[in-house]
C-alpha cells in the first residue's frame, strides 16, 4: 500500500515550502506523486526515482573516462587531497544540511580550506550591505499577516520563488489581512514585463542599471525634495505619487533579487534600499528582505556566522584564524588568480554558475565534486561522489529566506549502500585525522 | 570516572555558610563526595580561593538575533580572532564571541552555566543548534512570552489555566526554560511601528496592558509552579527618568507567592536592572536613580534582579525590545539591524560604544556598579553585563574587581573626562563597600543558581552537589591590592571541574567535558481549548506548519530534562 508522507519540506529554493504531501511507495524506495509544490519542487523529488542516477563514486581515468570506485576509495582521494592541498576552496553547502556543514567546516579548520557558498555569486552584495548599514526585516509570516504594501525589486518570485505569491506575499489571507490581495497594493519594479509583473496593481519599468537612481529618488522624495523630470525613466509625478501611498502603509516590504544585487551598483543598490526601508520607519512600519535563492544558502550563512562571525568566504587557511574579505577570498576571485590548490565541491554547481575563466582555472586542479546528480561541475572534476539528496532522502537544518530554520524531513531510502553528506564528511574527517597523524599524505 | 581531592584551598561556600576555611573538597563520579579513596588525584590548592562554578543568569549567547550581530559586524573578529594550540578551534569575536569562544571563555573564567536570555519560539531550532555547538558550559534558554498572540489573548480574559497549558506546550516545543518577558506590550506595538513606555498603555489591537500581561504571567509561572521565575526586561528600557516606571513594574510583584519544589523564593526576576534606573528628564540632566530602585528592592523580597553592568567597552547590543532598538539607532546612527517575528516577538541589533569620554556612559557605568553595592542581600543580587548589551561577558573579571576595590573603581571614576559631572549625577564616590569573596559567591554563583531553581545541584560545594568547581589563584589570606591582578585572576581560573571532569588547566582548555542542555518538561491537565487555538493559529496565521515547528531531540542530544507536574 502506498502511504503519504505529510509536512514534507521543499529542498529547493528559499521559501521552504512546508506543506507537501509525497506519496510512497509501500517498500519506502519511490517517490509516486508529489502534492502541494511548485513545478520546480516536484520536479526535485521526482527526479528521486529517474533511471541513470549515479550510485557510486567515480574517478576519471586518465583518456577521460570514468571508472567506479568504493566509498572508501573516494573518501581516501578525497582526504589525501585535502591534506596535501596547502589552500583548498571548498565551496557550495547551499543545498545540503547545516548538520553537514558543520562537519565540512571541521574538516577545513583542520587543512586550511576556505569555506565559500553560493552567496558569492548570489546575494553576496546583499550581505555586505548589511554588514555596511543593517538590515530592518521580519519573518514571511509578518507578511501574510499584516502587509498592505508589497513591492518586488529586480525580483521575479512567479518564476524563481514559485509558491512565494500564495504562501506568503500577495495572496494569502492573514489576521490583520482578511482581504488579501484585494487589501494589499503590489508593485512590481523591473526593467522586464515580467509574470511577476503581470500579478502586481502597479508595474514601474526601470531603465536598465537606474535602480541606484530611482532608489535615491524615492529616498528624496520621501524627504519632500526636489526631483528632475524623470528618474531612471520613471516620471517625477510617478515617483511622488508611490512614495506618498507607501508611506499610507500599515506595514510594507520590499522583496528585491538579482535584478538589484547583480546589476550596476551592486552592494550599493541594495544599501540604498535599505536605507530607504529605514527612512520610511519614520512614517510607518517598513521591512526588506532578500530573495534568497537555494534552499539552504541561508544556512550556511547562520552555521559560518556562529562557528566563524561571518556570512561567506570565510578563509580558514591560515589555521590559526578566520579572515572573510570580498573580493580576497571569494571563490571566483581566487580562481580567477589562481590561489587555490585543490577544489572541494558540495551541494551546488559553480560549473552552471561561475564565469568561464573562473571554472577554466578550477578545472586545471584536482577537483572532488560531492553531489546526488551528473551537474556541470561533475563533469569538471577528478572524483564525483554521489550522496543522498537532503530534504528527499536524509533529513537536516535547512533555513529559510527569512532566517527560520526548519528541519527537513527523509521521505524515502536512498538507493542501496549510498551515503549521505553527513556520513561521507564524518568518514573523509577522519581520514584527514589519520593522515595529520601520520605527518602528511 | 577519575576521583580527586582538593587540599588546602580556601573554600568559600554560601551554600553551607564556609567563608574562606581551608577545607578539602573530594570528587567521584561527577559529584561532590564525603571521601574519595586513597588513589584519588591530589590537587594541591593552597593559597587559593575555591567556589562552585559559576552561572550567568542572563546573556544573550545563542539564537538568531545573537548570530545576526556576528555576522552583520565583521569589523568585531578584527579585534579578536585566533587560535589557542591544543584542542580548541578557531576563536573569534570580542563583543559577540562564535560559539566555540564562548565556551571556552566562560569556562577559563570559572563559569558552568549560562542561561540564553531570549530565545524566539519560531526560532528555537536555531538556539537549540548553537548551544550545541557551544562547549563546555550547561546552557538552557528561556522562550519569550510577554508580546505573544496566545499569551495575550489569555491573559486579557484572565484565562491563567489557558495560559498555562500554552506555556507548557511551547516549553516543550521550544526546549525551553521559563518565562521570559521582554517590553511586554511594546514588541508587539512595534509590529506597527509603536510600543508601550508605561505599564498602564494600551497594546494595539489586543487591549491589554503591560501590567496585565507581567501579573498574568506570573501567576501562569507560579501556577506552573517553574523552577524559575517570570524573568522581565521592562518597558521603557534605557531612557531618561524610567525609574519610576521600574518601581511600578517591581510593585506588581506585591502579593504574589512563590509555588513550586525548586527552593526559589522569588516570583520576579528584573533583568539588567541599570537600564531601568535612570532619573532626569533627558540626556542633559541624566542622573542615577539606583538607590530609589534598591531600596525598593532591598525591602520587597520576593524580587530577584540583575546588575547589567556597563563595561565601557565597543560592543554589540541586542534585544527583543525591537522599538529600543530602533530609538537607539536614531541616537548613534549606527547599523540597525530589526527582525519581526510573526504572532510572537521581534529583534533588534545596533552596535554602540560605551565611550569613557561621553558623560553619559561613565554615568551608566556607575549606575551598574551602585546597584551592586546597594544590594542589602546578595543572595538576590547578581552581577551580569546582559551581554553584550552592557559589555560582552568577557570583562566580569573587571566588574568583579571594580566592585571588590574602591581604589581601583575610584581611579576609573576620577580620571573620566567628565569626572565631576559623573560623581554629581551618582552616589558612587560616596560608596565605601567592597564586594567580599563570599559576597561573590553569593552574587556569581548560589544567588543565581537559587533563583534559576537549580540549588540542589549548582551554586554550592555541598556533598551530593555537581562537582563544578573553580579554582582561583587568590590567596584570601593575602588578597591582591591592584585591581589588574584581580581581574587576571578571575580571568584564568587554576582549575575548573565540571561534572568532575578538570576543563581548565592554568587557564587553558583541557577537556570539553560533558554539556547539558537544560530545559523543563511541566505536565499540565489536557486542554482542548488551548489546543484547538494551536491547531487553528498554525493553520491561518503561521508560515510553518505545526508538525515542523518542535525542535527535534538531535538538536540537544545530552539533554536534562526537569520535570514540572501542574496537573
Amino acid at each position: 500500500m502506498p502511504k503519504e508522507v505529510t509536512d514534507v519540506i521543499c529542498p529547493f529554493c528559499g521559501t521552504l515550502c512546508d506543506d507537501l504531501c509525497i506519496t510512497v511507495s509501500d517498500d519506502n524506495k519511490t517517490i509516486l506523486g508529489v502534492k502541494n509544490a511548485c513545478a520546480i519542487g516536484s520536479e526535485k523529488f521526482n527526479h528521486q526515482r529517474l533511471p541513470g542516477r549515479v550510485k557510486r563514486p567515480r574517478m576519471r581515468q586518465a583518456d577521460g573516462t570514468y571508472k567506479e570506485v568504493s566509498y572508501d576509495e573516494a573518501v581516501d582521494w578525497t582526504a589525501k587531497m585535502l591534506v596535501k592541498s596547502r589552500k583548498t576552496l571548498m565551496y557550495g553547502w547551499a543545498s545540503t544540511s547545516c548538520q553537514a556543514m558543520s562537519i565540512g567546516h571541521e574538516i577545513a579548520e583542520k587543512v586550511g580550506g576556505i569555506v565559500d557558498n553560493c552567496a558569492t555569486v548570489c546575494h553576496g552584495s546583499s550581505l555586505i550591505a548589511i554588514e555596511d548599514v543593517g538590515v530592518p526585516s521580519c519573518t514571511l509570516g509578518e507578511i501574510k499577516n499584516r502587509a498592505d504594501r508589497v513591492i518586488f525589486w529586480g525580483c521575479n518570485p512567479a518564476h524563481a520563488h514559485p509558491r512565494h505569491m500564495s504562501r506568503y506575499s500577495i495572496f494569502p489571507r492573514g489576521f490583520f489581512t482578511v482581504k488579501g490581495h484585494k487589501g494589499r497594493k503590489i508593485y512590481c519594479v523591473d526593467c522586464r514585463y515580467t509574470d511577476t509583473a503581470k500579478c502586481a496593481d502597479e508595474f514601474i519599468q526601470i531603465q536598465q542599471g537606474y535602480d541606484y537612481e530611482l532608489l535615491n529618488a524615492f529616498r528624496t522624495a520621501a524627504r519632500g525634495g526636489d526631483l528632475p523630470d524623470a528618474v531612471g525613466g520613471v516620471p517625477k509625478e510617478k515617483i511622488y505619487e508611490i512614495v506618498d501611498d507607501l508611506k499610507t502603509a500599515r506595514f510594507g516590504i520590499i522583496f528585491f533579487g538579482m535584478g538589484l544585487t547583480h546589476t550596476m551598483g551592486r552592494n550599493h543598490n541594495i544599501d540604498i534600499a535599505i536605507c530607504l526601508t529605514r527612512d520610511m520607519n519614520d512614517f510607518t512600519k517598513f521591512s526588506i528582505m532578500a530573495m534568497r535563492g537555494h534552499w539552504n544558502v541561508t544556512g550556511s550563512g547562520q552555521v559560518l556566522g556562529w562557528q566563524y562571525g561571518f556570512p561567506y568566504a570565510v578563509d580558514l587557511s591560515r589555521r590559526d584564524q578566520a579572515r572573510h574579505q570580498t573580493g580576497e577570498t571569494t571563490s571566483v576571485d581566487l580562481l580567477n588568480r589562481n590561489e587555490v590548490e585543490a577544489c572541494f565541491y558540495i551541494a551546488t554547481d559553480p560549473g552552471a554558475h561561475f564565469p568561464v575563466d573562473a571554472m577554466v582555472s578550477s578545472a586545471r586542479k584536482p577537483t572532488v565534486c560531492i553531489d546526488p546528480h551528473i551537474n556541470c561541475t561533475t563533469e569538471i572534476s577528478d572524483l564525483h561522489i554521489p550522496v543522498a539528496m537532503v530534504g528527499v532522502e536524509t533529513g537536516g537544518c535547512a533555513y529559510r529566506m527569512d532566517n527560520v530554520p526548519i528541519e527537513t524531513r527523509k521521505v524515502v531510502e536512498p538507493p542501496e549502500g549510498m551515503l549521505t553528506d553527513e556520513e561521507l564528511l564524518t568518514k573523509i574527517n577522519k581520514r584527514v585525522d589519520e593522515l595529520l597523524v601520520k605527518g602528511g599524505a | 570516572m577519575s576521583e580527586y581531592i582538593i587540599k588546602n584551598g580556601h573554600v568559600f561556600d554560601p551554600v553551607q555558610g564556609i567563608k574562606g576555611d581551608k577545607k578539602d573538597i573530594a570528587v567521584k563520579d561527577g559529584k561532590i563526595v564525603d571521601k574519595v579513596g586513597s588513589s584519588a588525584k591530589v590537587i594541591d590548592a593552597k593559597g587559593k580561593t575555591i567556589m562552585a562554578g559559576a552561572l550567568d543568569i542572563h546573556a544573550h549567547v545563542a539564537g538568531p538575533k545573537v548570530n545576526a550581530g556576528r555576522w552583520y559586524r565583521p569589523e568585531d573578529k578584527h579585534f579578536d580572532s585566533h587560535k589557542v594550540p591544543g584542542i580548541t578551534r578557531i576563536e573569534g569575536g570580542k563583543s559577540i564571541p562564535t560559539v566555540f569562544k564562548t565556551g571556552y571563555a566562560y569556562a577559563r573564567m570559572g563559569f558552568t552555566f549560562a542561561m540564553e536570555a531570549a530565545m524566539p519560539p519560531l526560532y528555537a531550532r536555531h538556539v537549540h543548534e548553537e548551544i550545541h555547538d557551544t562547549p563546555i558550559i550547561d546552557e538552557g534558554a528561556l522562550p519569550v512570552f510577554g508580546n505573544n498572540w496566545f499569551v495575550m489573548e489569555y491573559l486579557k480574559n484572565q484565562e491563567i489555566e489557558n495560559s498555562a497549558a500554552y506555556v507548557a506546550w511551547i516549553l516543550r516545543q521550544t526546549k525551553g526554560y521559563g518565562i521570559k518577558v521582554v517590553n511586554p506590550g511594546g514588541t508587539e506595538a512595534w509590529a506597527w511601528g509603536l510600543n508601550c513606555l508605561s505599564i498602564h498603555d494600551n497594546v494595539p489591537y489586543f487591549d491589554i496592558t503591560p501590567a496585565e500581561i507581567i501579573t498574568g504571567l506570573m501567576k501562569t509561572n507560579e501556577y506552573l509552579g517553574l523552577p524559575h521565575s517570570m524573568h522581565i526586561h521592562q518597558n521603557n528600557l534605557g531612557n531618561p527618568g524610567n525609574y519610576t516606571v521600574t518601581l511600578d513594574t517591581l510593585r506588581l510583584a506585591e502579593g504574589v507567592k512563590a509555588n513550586n519544589n525548586f527552593g526559589r523564593d522569588q516570583i520576579m526576576h528584573s533583568t539588567h536592572l541599570q537600564f531601568h534606573s535612570y532619573k532626569g528628564t533627558n540626556w542633559g540632566d541624566f542622573e542615577s536613580g539606583a538607590k530609589e530602585v534598591m531600596d525598593y528592592v532591598n525591602k520587597q523580597k520576593n524580587i530577584t534582579v540583575d546588575t547589567g553592568n556597563v563595561t565601557l567597552d565597543e560592543t554589540t547590543t541586542m534585544t527583543a525590545d525591537g522599538p529600543f532598538e530602533h530609538h537607539l539607532h536614531g541616537l548613534n546612527h549606527l547599523k540597525w539591524f530589526n527582525v519581526d517575528v510573526e504572532l510572537e516577538t521581534a529583534a533588534g541589533v545596533v552596535p554602540y560604544i560605551y565611550d569613557p569620554n561621553i558623560r553619559v556612559c561613565a554615568t551608566q557605568w556607575a549606575i551598574g556598579l551602585e546597584l551592586a553595592l546597594y544590594a542589602k542581600d546578595p543572595m538576590r543580587c547578581f552581577i551580569t553585563t546582559d551581554h553584550p548589551n552592557a559589555g560582552p561577558f568577557t570583562r566580569y573579571p573587571r566588574v568583579y574587581a571594580w566592585l571588590m576595590s574602591k581604589k581601583y573603581r575610584d581611579e576609573r571614576l576620577n580620571t573620566f573626562k567628565h569626572a565631576d559631572k559623573v560623581i554629581s549625577a551618582t552616589n558612587l564616590s560616596g560608596m565605601d563597600r567592597e564586594i567580599s569573596l563570599y559576597e561573590l559567591a553569593q552574587m556569581t554563583r548560589a544567588g543565581p543558581a537559587k533563583a534559576l531553581g537549580l540549588s540542589k545541584d549548582y551554586g554550592g560545594l555541598k556533598v551530593g552537589m555537581n562537582a563544578d568547581i573553580a579554582i582561583y589563584n587568590i590567596d584570601p589570606d593575602n588578597f591582591p591590592s591592584a585591581g589588574a591582578e584581580i581581574e587576571k585572576a578571575f580571568g584564568n581560573v587554576a582549575y575548573l571541574f565540571k561534572d568532575g571532569k578538570i576543563c581548565v588547566e592554568n587557564g587553558k582548555v583541557v577537556d570539553m567535558g560533558n554539556k547539558h542542555t537544560f530545559w523543563v518538561d511541566a505536565k499540565v491537565k489536557e486542554n482542548k481549548q488551548v489546543m484547538h487555538d494551536i491547531r487553528e493559529k498554525f493553520l491561518k496565521y503561521y508560515s510553518v506548519n505545526e508538525n515542523n515547528y518542535p525542535v527535534p531531540e538531535s538538536y540537544a542530544p545530552h539533554q536534562h530534562i526537569i520535570n514540572v507536574d501542574a496537573a
